[in-house]
């Protein structure tokens, strides 16, 4: 097959870290290509480049043959490369169909809007996408508004679309219904890069896989030249994995019981609506859905950053909900916060400081209102060592270490004071392979050690690894629970799209 | 083939590439003011000379350049607390005016004795300068009103405050209708030294600097404030009440300011005044920047302001220079200073770039 698009030895750099060293690969017409790497290996980097976010300091980009230089976004989608993004850039307050036409190139002033509108509705149909032009974006689930973005650049007659996790996302039922199109796409001829963690994912949709390491190309292998071992073992290359074992059962002792629970957003619209849920002792609760749920109004609602409507929260069988004992509870209550780098840390603060964000006030590091700097600095190089964090130089700002490394500093810090129960969202979204097990690892032991553990993710993977049990969540109520054991993906699958109510 | 430049993030410069940043700043500064000397013409070199020469030429020049940073160091300080916190206070300089009240009002009627007297000028000064932005820290607080707003309009209420004071309650009734309070009593002045006008309010000015700096770099408070002033979201995440916090360092950094203004009555002009400041509260918005907010940075770079002014005093007699020009001069130094943060961060690097790219 004819190459559409070939990268040959592109180098980016940034200050003080390559980013991109030596990357080069193909993307033939009527191929789904797909990207692999764990967080860092350069991924983004490289669609970037591709996109014209950035410039290459070295290396070429050749379309059809011949090479081309973006210096903007608009340079690249003028010749037919689009991509659709993680964060979807849609105006939320307009409807599907102004999201649309606000994408469309050469358009008149005047333009003839029941003519675009009836293209819309005929790509629409084509591909079997259910989608109301004229509902406003911010009625509709992730999902739809990521049909909406894929929408816009087949209206732009995109020859090559790039896809940046986009199943994270949706159902399975979702996703499955995005790799129909997917194939669609690539019979009409058009070319795809697929990026994404999952592995059955990838083996399921992949013509060929290049996966990436350290910013450089480990390799590119063709379809039936891989199994979801292969692509793993090259993922990681030979980095050490921690080794865990999953927890012993949990007691039948209830820690945290959760009855009606209501919380309203902003908005004033029910993010959790007669919501309920019990976590016992030692437990591992995984709570699936599809993101934008109720999820982080749940985490917000029991770590005391949210204000609860109404309904319940017992703990040990006492009602903590409004109490004095409320904030006391909650500071037992650790939380791993789902935008790590937004509220996790404070980011011109070192390390040491970092650490302490949420304890500084406990005794041993203080003296009176002065700061005990030998105790902070004690901590630190305990922790770092626990934990095996890569710190920095000493005093330099946190934000200047890697995603993982953040990730770990914000899990040492809440699993210090040995929190009685452990609210994590999507703690190993954006980690390595490495970094993700290790946190596994740390909740697992956590769990033998008698803490439980609500653990939100949108990886079902991950939930059927490391769970007890696993609780659904639709539209901000409790579906039901699952069994990791003898559950199918297929059931949760409809759980998460509220279909079925166990 | 055509050139252009591209403009890159760089890594954050090393502490001395960020020192040499600032004096290429001043020194830039010089130049350019060089630039508006020649238009009045004045040879600059000559003029700098004599700026020097009469700041710290003399013991005289040096206890005035001692006697302006005063003032300049006080209200730094009080800016930089708030700044360390993103919070903005531009109203230092209101607030020297209602500390100056204050500590004008315990000193014309308290009738206080001399044990009591100064430091209980000082109190009313710290309190009316805190009260008066904690105004700005309560609305901020609690509705989210932008405090760089209401400091620097409420810069205008003190001003006209103490004005309708001079003018009329507290106008001296021996003072030939001007515009003045009487004199302090000799229990309300602080100490002078060595036959200037040197006065202990600079000794109090460098005790807030240690105090300062203890409070921020030492304290679990001064902590808090550095956390939420680098992320107010991870700070409420992590427990800290940040809306508190917010009112309490804006009441303290007006409450530093307030000190200041105790220090120009109390110590040089022992009465209120029309024009007590000449912008001092302006001034130490600029001197907090260059010092980038460490309390060290604010008495160095208040020394400097303090060298400007006295040689700025000598130009306007030397070559009948206005005395904007100072105040030119300052705008400048802050105008380069900004221009290099961007060169901290960020660097220019020119590209070849293929003209049909």
């Amino acid at each position: 097959m004819p190459k559409l698009l070939q990268l040959q030895h592109i180098r980016k750099t940034f200050p003080g870290v390559v980013a991109l060293d030596d990357v080069s690969f193909s993307i033939a017409e009527g191929e789904i290509h797909t990207l692999l790497g764990e967080n860092g290996a350069g991924k983004s980097t490289l669609m970037n480049v591709l996109t014209g976010f950035y410039a290459p300091d070295s290396g070429s980009l050749l379309l059809d043959g011949q090479p081309v230089r973006f210096s903007s976004p608009r340079d690249s989608l003028a010749l037919g490369i689009g991509m659709v993004h993680q964060h979807f850039m849609l105006v939320a307050a307009h409807s599907v169909l102004e999201n649309i036409l606000v994408a469309l190139q050469g358009v008149p002033l005047f333009f003839p809007r029941r003519q675009l509108r009836s293209r819309i509705e005929q790509t629409i149909a084509e591909f079997g996408i259910e989608l109301e032009l004229d509902t406003p974006v911010w009625q509709l689930s992730i999902g739809a508004q990521q049909w909406i973005e894929l929408i816009k650049l087949l209206m732009r007659d995109c020859r090559l679309l790039i896809l940046d996790e986009p199943t994270a996302v949706l159902t399975p039922q979702e996703a499955d219904k995005l790799f129909q199109v997917l194939q669609r796409l690539k019979q009409q001829g058009k070319s795809i890069i697929f990026i994404s963690h999952k592995m059955r994912e990838v083996m399921e949709i992949s013509d060929r896989v290049t996966i990436l390491k350290k910013g450089s190309s480990v390799t590119t292998l063709e379809a039936g030249e891989f199994n979801q071992n292969k692509l793993a073992t090259l993922m990681i290359g030979g980095d050490r994995i921690p080794e865990w074992q999953k927890s012993l059962p949990f007691s039948d002792e209830l820690v945290l019981e959760i009855e009606n629970l209501a919380v309203r957003n902003d908005r004033g619209l029910a993010d959790l609506d007669n919501f309920n849920l019990q976590l016992k002792k030692g437990e591992i609760l995984g709570i699936a859905g599809i993101a934008g749920n109720g999820q982080k109004a749940l985490a917000e609602a029991l770590t005391g950053l949210t204000k609860v409507e109404s309904g319940r929260v017992l703990a040990n069988g006492e009602d903590i909900t409004r109490s004095c004992a409320r904030s006391s509870y909650i500071a037992g209550i650790a939380h791993i916060p789902e935008d790590r780098k937004a509220i996790g840390i404070a980011p011109d603060l070192s390390l040491d400081e970092n650490l302490i964000l949420k304890n500084f006030r406990a005794k041993r590091f203080r003296h009176g209102v002065f700061q005990s700097r030998s105790a902070i600095r004690n901590n630190a190089i305990e922790k770092v060592d626990q934990f095996a964090i890569k710190a920095g130089p000493q005093g330099s700002p946190v934000r200047l270490l890697s995603g993982g490394n953040i990730q770990k500093v914000i899990i040492a810090r809440e699993l210090s004071e040995q929190p009685t129960v452990l609210v994590a969202l999507y703690p190993t979204r954006g980690l390595d392979i490495g970094s993700a097990e290790y946190v596994h690892k740390v909740i697992a032991e956590g769990a033998g050690n008698g803490m439980s553990t609500i653990l939100i993710s949108e990886d079902l993977d991950e939930l059927y690894k490391i769970c007890d049990r696993i609780a659904v969540i639709f539209r901000g109520r409790l579906i039901g629970y699952a069994d990791p054991t003898s559950s199918s993906r297929e059931e949760i699958g409809l759980m998460m799209s509220g279909e079925v109510s166990a | 083939m055509s050139l252009a430049f591209r403009v890159e993030k760089r890594d954050q410069g090393s502490a001395l590439f960020r020192s040499l940043t600032i004096i290429a700043s001043v020194l830039v500064a010089l130049f350019v003011a060089g630039f508006l000397l020649l238009a009045a013409g004045v040879n600059p070199a000559t003029a700098y000379l004599e700026i020097l020469r009469e700041a710290l030429g003399s013991t005289y020049g040096i206890s005035e350049t001692l006697v302006k940073a005063t003032p300049l160091i006080i209200t730094g300080l009080a800016v930089s607390v708030a700044f360390r916190m993103q919070i903005w206070n531009i109203g230092a300089e209101g607030q020297i005016y209602m500390g100056a009240c204050g500590a004008t009002g315990v000193a014309l009627f308290s009738g206080l004795d001399a044990p009591l007297m100064l430091p209980a000028m000082f109190a009313a000064a710290f309190f009316a300068g805190g009260l008066w932005a904690s105004v700005a820290g309560l609305l901020r607080a609690r509705w989210q009103v932008n405090e760089v707003i209401v400091t620097l309009l409420m810069n205008y209420i003190a001003i006209l405050l103490a004005d309708y004071l001079i003018y009329g309650p507290w106008k001296n009734p021996d003072g030939y209708n001007f515009p003045l309070t009487a004199q302090f009593v000799d229990a309300a002045r602080l100490t002078e030294y060595f036959n200037t006008r040197l006065h202990s309010g600079f000794f109090i000015a460098l005790f807030c600097a240690l105090a300062v700096y203890l409070l921020m770099e030492r304290t679990i408070w001064g902590y808090q404030i550095k956390a939420i002033g680098s992320n107010p979201a991870a700070a409420r995440y992590a427990g800290m009440k940040t809306g508190l916090a917010i009112f309490l360092v804006l009441a303290l950094s007006g409450a530093i300011a307030g000190i200041a203004g105790f220090s120009e009555v109390a110590g040089l002009q022992h009465r209120l005044q029309h024009g007590l400041s000449p912008g001092y509260g302006y001034t130490a918005i600029i001197i907090a920047w260059l010092a980038r907010r460490s309390a060290l940075g604010v008495i160095i770079v208040s020394l400097l302001m303090g060298i400007l002014l006295v040689g700025g005093d000598s130009l306007q007699l030397s070559w009948q220079l206005p005395v904007a020009f100072a105040y030119a001069f300052q705008g400048l130094i802050l105008f380069f200073l900004l221009a290099g943060d961007f060169f901290i961060n960020f660097r220019l690097r020119w590209v070849k770039e293929d003209a049909d790219a």
